[in-house]
C-alpha cells in the first residue's frame, strides 16, 4: 500500500498529571473512512483535538501527506494552518455554525482564504474589480454545489441557527467540504440523528469518499454508523490503542469485548 | 367570586412591585431633588431647602410608570409571539428595499441643508458634529458591531487623528488633504498597537483594557507637554481652504475669488461638505467591506472564533484588521475635528466621548449602517433639541432651568429604549450574499459576540 494520508506516531497528551492519550499509533489512508471509537473518556476528541491542532500534543509525531507527496508535520503547526495549507477540515461534537449567518454565507466563510486572496486582500474588493467578481462567483456555485450535495439548498438564505439539528449536521460537513480538504475529520457527525438521517449520513460520506477522493476520519458512538460504513476502525480505551482493524475484526476481538462489557447497545 | 379573587392575585404583585419600585426611587430622589443646597447669602452661608412636592411628584411618576409598564409587559406576555416580531419601524429600517429608498433621501436632505433658510450658524455647527458622530459610529460599528469586540476606547483614535493633523501642519505646514490620509494610518498603526494585546481577552476584560488604552492616550496628550502642549492644548492650527483659496476678507480669499460678499458662513458651509463628503466616503467603504471575504470574517469573528480557525481563517489578522480599520475612520474624523477647531487639547478626549459614541453604536443596531445615522441624529441632536425645552418653565414655574435637566431626560430616554428595542433601532442583520432572496436575519439568532 502506497503511503498513508495521516500517520499518527506516539501520540501523547498529558494534562497535568492526566494521560489522556497514551503513546497511540495509527494510520488513515486514501479514499477510507477511518474510525476512532472507544468508550467515554477513551481520549477520542483530545486526539482529533491534536490532530487539528486545537491541542499541542506532549509528544509523537502527525505526519500527513498530500497525494503530491508533500508533507506536513500537523504537530507543528497552528489550528488555522493545518486547515488552510495542510487541508485538513473537521467538525464538532456540539455544532459550531455562525448562527446568525445564512447558510449561504457559512460555506462562503469556508471559502476565506481563496476570496481573499482573488480580493488581493480587500484592495481589489473594494472596487468590485472583474476578477474578484469571477472568484466570488465559483464560491458561490461551489458553495450551491455542496448545499445540492448534503440536500439543504432550499434553506439557502436562512439563518443557520434556525436549521433543523439534523440539517445543521449537514452544514457543518458542507462547510468543512468546501475548504477542499484532502482529511475531513467528524466528531462524532451521527450524534443525535434519527435512523433515517443517520442513514442519509452514511450515503453521505461514502459518496464524498468515493468521489471527492477524501480521506475521512470520524469518531463516533453511533454502531450502526461505524460498522456499517467503516474500512478501517481504531479502538481507544483509558487513552490506549487497544484494537486496530476492519469491522468484523474489530467485532471479534477480545480486548474490545472486555472494554465495552456492560455497555453494549442490544 | 373566583374571578375576583384572579384579578386581585393579578393586581397584588404588580402593586408591589410598584411599591418597592417607589420606594428605591424615594430614597435615590431624595437628595437628588428633595433637598436642595441654598445660599443664604448672609453670614450662614449654605442652608438646605426642602422641596417636598417636587420629591412627591417624582415618586408619583415612577409608581405610576411602574404601573403602566406591568400591565404592557402583561399584555405582551399574552401575545409571545408578537413581541418576538420586530416594530413595523425596525423592520421598515431593517429591509434592503427601504434602506435603499430612504438614503438618497437622507443624502439629498444633506445636501441641501446648509440652504436651508432655518440654517444658522448654530444648526449648521449642529449639523457638522452630528455627520461627524455618525462617521465615528460607522468606524465603531466595524470593531464592536462587526466583529463583536467591545471597545471603549475608541476615542484614543480620534485623539491619534487630530493630534497627528495638528502636528504635521504645525510642523511640517501639511495641508488637510495630505494630513487626512496620515492622520488615518497614525491611527491604523496604533489600532494595531492597542489590538496586539488584547488578542487573547474577551468581554469585561477587553472592554476594561481598551478603556485604559483610551485614558492612556490621553494622560499621554496631558502630560507630554512639550510635544502636545499638555492641557493647554495645541492652538492657531492652519485651517482648510478651498482649493488653496483661504476662507477671509482678503483678496485672494473664497469670497473675493468667486465674486460674493464674504461671510464667516461659507467657512462653515464648507466644513459641513468637507465632514459630509468624508461621512459618504466611510458609509460607501464601511458598507463595502462588510460584503468582501473579510466583512464575512469579522462577522464569523463575532459569532464563533474556533470555528473560524478551523475554516482556516487566520484571526490574528482578522481581529487585527478589524481594529486597524476602525481605528482609520476614527483618524479621519479626528483630522477633520482638529481642522474645524483649529485648536485641539486632551479634554475633547475623555471617555464621554467614547461612551457617547458606543451608544451610537448600540442605540443604533449593531450592524445597521442607517440604524446609526437615527441614533446618531436623536443622541446628538436630541440632547442639543432638550436644551431648548423652555416651555417647561410654564409647568415648573419662572426658575426652572429646563437645560439642567437634560441629562435625566437623556438617561430616562436610554432606559425607555433599553425596554422596547434592547437590541437597537435595528437589530435585524442582512445577509451579505444571498441565493435566491434576501431575508433579514432576526436578533434572536444572532450572537452578540464574547469580546
Amino acid at each position: 500500500m502506497s503511503v498513508p494520508l495521516l500517520s499518527v506516531n506516539n501520540l501523547t497528551m498529558r494534562f497535568g498529571g492526566l494521560t489522556a492519550v497514551d503513546s497511540v499509533s495509527f494510520d488513515v489512508h486514501r479514499d477510507h473512512i477511518t474510525a476512532v471509537i472507544g468508550p467515554n473518556g477513551a481520549g477520542k476528541t483530545t486526539a482529533f483535538n491534536c490532530i487539528t491542532g486545537f491541542y499541542k500534543p506532549t509528544d509523537g509525531q502527525i505526519v500527513l501527506t498530500h497525494a503530491d507527496d508533500s508533507v506536513f508535520k500537523l504537530e507543528e503547526m497552528e489550528d488555522f494552518r493545518i486547515s488552510q495549507t495542510a487541508k485538513v477540515a473537521r467538525t464538532f461534537q456540539n455544532i459550531r455554525l455562525f448562527g446568525g449567518m445564512t447558510v449561504l454565507e457559512n460555506l462562503m466563510i469556508a471559502q476565506h482564504n481563496r476570496l481573499m486572496r482573488a480580493s488581493l486582500y480587500t484592495l481589489a474588493g473594494i472596487f468590485n474589480t472583474p476578477s474578484y467578481q469571477r472568484a466570488q462567483k465559483i464560491a458561490k456555485e461551489k458553495a450551491e454545489f455542496w448545499m445540492d450535495r448534503v440536500g439543504i439548498t432550499d434553506r439557502a438564505d436562512d439563518p443557520a441557527a434556525a436549521l433543523p439539528y439534523g440539517a445543521q449536521r449537514k452544514l457543518e460537513i458542507a462547510r468543512a467540504m468546501c475548504t477542499d480538504p484532502v482529511l475531513l475529520c467528524l466528531d462524532e457527525p451521527a450524534a443525535g440523528l434519527n435512523p433515517r438521517e443517520s442513514e442519509e449520513l452514511n450515503t453521505l460520506l461514502r459518496s464524498i469518499r468515493d468521489t471527492n477522493k477524501v480521506g475521512i476520519l470520524l469518531i463516533e458512538h453511533d454502531m450502526s454508523v461505524v460498522m456499517e460504513i467503516s474500512d478501517h476502525i481504531i479502538v481507544l480505551d483509558y487513552g490506549r490503542k487497544i484494537s486496530d482493524g476492519t469491522a468484523t475484526e474489530v467485532r471479534n476481538d477480545p480486548a474490545v469485548i472486555k472494554a465495552y462489557l456492560g455497555v453494549v447497545e442490544d | 367570586m373566583s374571578q375576583n379573587d384572579q384579578s386581585i392575585s393579578k393586581v397584588l404583585p404588580i402593586l408591589k412591585r410598584s411599591v418597592v419600585a417607589t420606594f428605591i426611587a424615594f430614597f435615590l430622589f431624595l437628595p437628588t431633588l428633595g433637598i436642595k443646597t441654598a445660599a443664604s447669602g448672609g453670614v450662614d452661608g449654605l442652608f438646605l431647602q426642602y422641596r417636598w412636592p417636587l420629591l412627591a411628584i417624582g415618586c408619583g411618576l415612577v409608581f405610576f410608570g411602574r404601573i403602566a409598564y406591568e400591565l404592557m409587559s402583561s399584555n405582551k406576555e399574552g401575545k409571545q409571539q408578537k413581541q418576538a416580531a420586530p416594530s413595523a419601524l425596525a423592520r421598515a429600517l431593517g429591509s434592503s428595499k427601504v434602506a435603499k429608498a430612504v438614503a438618497p433621501l437622507l443624502l439629498v436632505f444633506g445636501l441641501i441643508f446648509p440652504f436651508l433658510p432655518s440654517s444658522d450658524r448654530y444648526i449648521l455647527d449642529l449639523g457638522i458634529l452630528i455627520i461627524t458622530y455618525v462617521m465615528l459610529g460607522w468606524g465603531l460599528q466595524i470593531v464592536v458591531g462587526l466583529a463583536g469586540l467591545l471597545d471603549l476606547g475608541y476615542v484614543a483614535f480620534y485623539a491619534v487623528g487630530a493630534y497627528s493633523y495638528a502636528l504635521l501642519s504645525i510642523h511640517f505646514g501639511f495641508g488637510f488633504w495630505m494630513c487626512l490620509p496620515l492622520a488615518g494610518l497614525l491611527a491604523a498603526t496604533w489600532g494595531v498597537v492597542l489590538g496586539f494585546p488584547v488578542l487573547r481577552l474577551r468581554g469585561d476584560y477587553l472592554a476594561i483594557v481598551t478603556l485604559a488604552f483610551g485614558e492612556i492616550i490621553r494622560v499621554v496628550l496631558l502630560n507630554w507637554r512639550s510635544f502636545t502642549g499638555g492641557s493647554n492644548g495645541l492652538s492657531s492650527i492652519p485651517r482648510p481652504s478651498f482649493f488653496g483659496l483661504p476662507f477671509n476678507q482678503e483678496p485672494g480669499g473664497f469670497a473675493a475669488t468667486f465674486g460674493l460678499e464674504y461671510s464667516s458662513l461659507q467657512r462653515i458651509i464648507f466644513l459641513y461638505f468637507l465632514i459630509l463628503a468624508l461621512a459618504i466616503f466611510t458609509y460607501f467603504v464601511t458598507g463595502r467591506l462588510r460584503r468582501l471575504p473579510i466583512g464575512r470574517a469579522w462577522e464569523a469573528l463575532r459569532e464563533d472564533e474556533i470555528a473560524c480557525r478551523s475554516l482556516g481563517i487566520n484571526t490574528v489578522n482578522t481581529k487585527l484588521s478589524a481594529f486597524a480599520i476602525g481605528a482609520m475612520f476614527g483618524g479621519f474624523a479626528g483630522s477633520f475635528f482638529a481642522a474645524k477647531q483649529a485648536f485641539v487639547s486632551p479634554e475633547s478626549f475623555n471617555f464621554m466621548e467614547s461612551a457617547t459614541i458606543l451608544a451610537i453604536v448600540v442605540l443604533g443596531g449593531m450592524s445597521s449602517q442607517l440604524g446609526v445615522v437615527f441614533s446618531a441624529i436623536a443622541m446628538v441632536g436630541g440632547v442639543e433639541l432638550l436644551r431648548q425645552l423652555q416651555f417647561l418653565k410654564v409647568i415648573f414655574g419662572a426658575d426652572f432651568d429646563p437645560s439642567q435637566l437634560r441629562l435625566l431626560l437623556f438617561g430616562l430616554a436610554m432606559v425607555l429604549m433599553m425596554l422596547w428595542r434592547p437590541r437597537g433601532l435595528v437589530s435585524t442583520r442582512t445577509p451579505t450574499v444571498f441565493l435566491k432572496d434576501k431575508k433579514t436575519v432576526s436578533a434572536a439568532m444572532i450572537s452578540q459576540g464574547r469580546g
